[in-house]
C-alpha cells in the first residue's frame, strides 16, 4: 500500500519544479506565473494527504482555500500582464523598470 | 495493487507533465502540460479519497485558471524565442538550488517517522462522505473563513475588470442619463390635424 511519504515525495518534486521554473524563465512573466500555479498545485497535494491519512477533514477545506487564492492570483496577475504588454509591448521581466527599483 | 499501480502512474505522470511545462519551447504547449500535471493531480486526490477536492481542481485549475492562461497566451503576440535567452545561463545555478531544496524536503519527509503522530500508513475510514464531511465543516466552523474566500474572488474579479478595462473613444454607446430623462408628458405629442390641413413639427 502506498503511504503518506510517497505523496510527499512527489508534492516536494513538483514544488521543486516549480521553484525550477520561477529560476530559469526569469524573463517570461507567463511562464513565472505557471511556475507559481505548480507551487500551489504542490502545496495541495500535501494538504489533501495529510489530511486523508490523518482522517481529518480540515486539510481539504484549507486546500479549497488555497485553491481560491491560487485562481485570484493567476486572474490579477493575467490582469496585470495584459496592461503590462499593452504600454510596453513585451512581457519580459527586465522592462518593468518604470519605477527605478 | 491496482491503487499502486495508478498511484505511480499519476505520480509519474504529474511530475513529467509539470517538468515539461517549464522546459516546454512554446507556451501554449506550457499551459497544455500544465493542465495534464492539474489532472494527474486530480487523480492522486481521488486514490486518497478526496473526491471533492479532485474535481474542484478540475473545475477550478482546468476550466478557469488553464484556459485563463491559453486565452492571454493566444491573445497578446509576444515574441517567446527573446524570452528564452536566460535560460541556459541560469540552468546550472537553478538545478543546484532545485536539487538542494528537494534533498531538505526529501529529508524532511523521511524524518517525519520521528513523530509519533503518523505511525500507520493506512488511510484511516471515512465516517462520512467526503462531500457531506467537507459541507459540514465549510458551513459551521469555517462559514467565516469560506465568506472570506468568496470575498477574495470578488476582489479579483472586480480588480481584474478594472486592471484591464479601457475606455475607447471611437464606440457609440447609448446614453443612459439622456434616455432616463425622458417621459411620455414631453417625449409623446399627440396631435389630431383636421382633414386637409396638415399639421406643424
Amino acid at each position: 500500500m502506498i503511504g503518506l511519504g510517497a505523496y510527499l515525495i512527489v508534492a516536494a518534486v513538483v514544488f521543486t519544479v516549480g521553484v525550477l521554473g520561477i529560476f530559469l524563465n526569469r524573463r517570461n512573466v507567463i511562464l513565472m506565473l505557471m511556475a507559481i500555479e505548480l507551487i500551489l498545485l504542490a502545496v495541495n497535494i500535501n494538504l489533501v494527504a495529510f489530511s486523508a491519512f490523518l482522517g481529518d477533514l480540515t486539510g481539504q477545506v484549507f486546500a479549497m482555500f488555497v485553491l481560491t487564492v491560487a485562481a485570484a492570483e493567476a486572474a490579477i496577475g493575467l490582469a496585470i500582464l495584459v496592461i503590462f504588454f499593452r504600454r510596453r509591448g513585451t512581457i519580459a521581466v527586465d522592462a518593468a523598470d518604470r519605477m527605478r527599483g | 495493487m491496482i491503487g499502486a499501480i495508478a498511484f505511480y502512474l499519476f505520480a509519474t505522470l504529474t511530475i513529467a507533465s509539470s517538468i515539461a511545462v517549464i522546459f516546454a519551447r512554446n507556451p501554449v504547449h506550457s499551459v497544455l502540460w500544465l493542465i495534464l500535471a492539474f489532472f494527474n493531480a486530480a487523480g492522486l486526490m481521488l486514490l486518497v479519497g478526496a473526491e471533492f477536492i479532485a474535481m474542484l481542481l478540475v473545475i477550478v485549475y482546468v476550466g478557469a485558471v488553464a484556459v485563463l492562461f491559453l486565452f492571454v497566451v493566444m491573445m497578446l503576440d509576444i515574441d517567446f524565442a527573446s524570452l528564452r535567452s536566460g535560460f541556459t545561463r541560469n540552468l546550472p545555478f537553478g538545478i543546484i538550488v532545485a536539487l538542494v531544496l528537494l534533498a531538505e524536503m526529501i529529508v524532511a519527509v523521511f524524518a517525519h517517522r520521528a513523530g509519533p503522530m503518523l505511525a500507520g500508513s493506512e488511510i484511516p475510514a471515512a465516517r462520512v462522505p467526503n462531500i457531506v464531511g467537507i459541507g459540514q465543516m465549510l458551513y459551521s466552523r469555517y462559514l467565516f473563513a469560506f465568506e472570506l474566500a468568496g470575498l477574495i474572488l470578488l476582489v479579483a474579479m472586480v480588480g481584474a475588470i478594472v486592471l484591464t478595462h479601457r475606455r475607447r473613444g471611437d464606440t457609440r454607446t447609448p446614453k443612459a442619463w439622456r434616455q432616463l430623462r425622458r417621459h411620455p408628458g414631453t417625449a409623446i405629442d399627440l396631435v389630431r390635424p383636421g382633414t386637409g390641413e396638415g399639421m406643424k413639427l
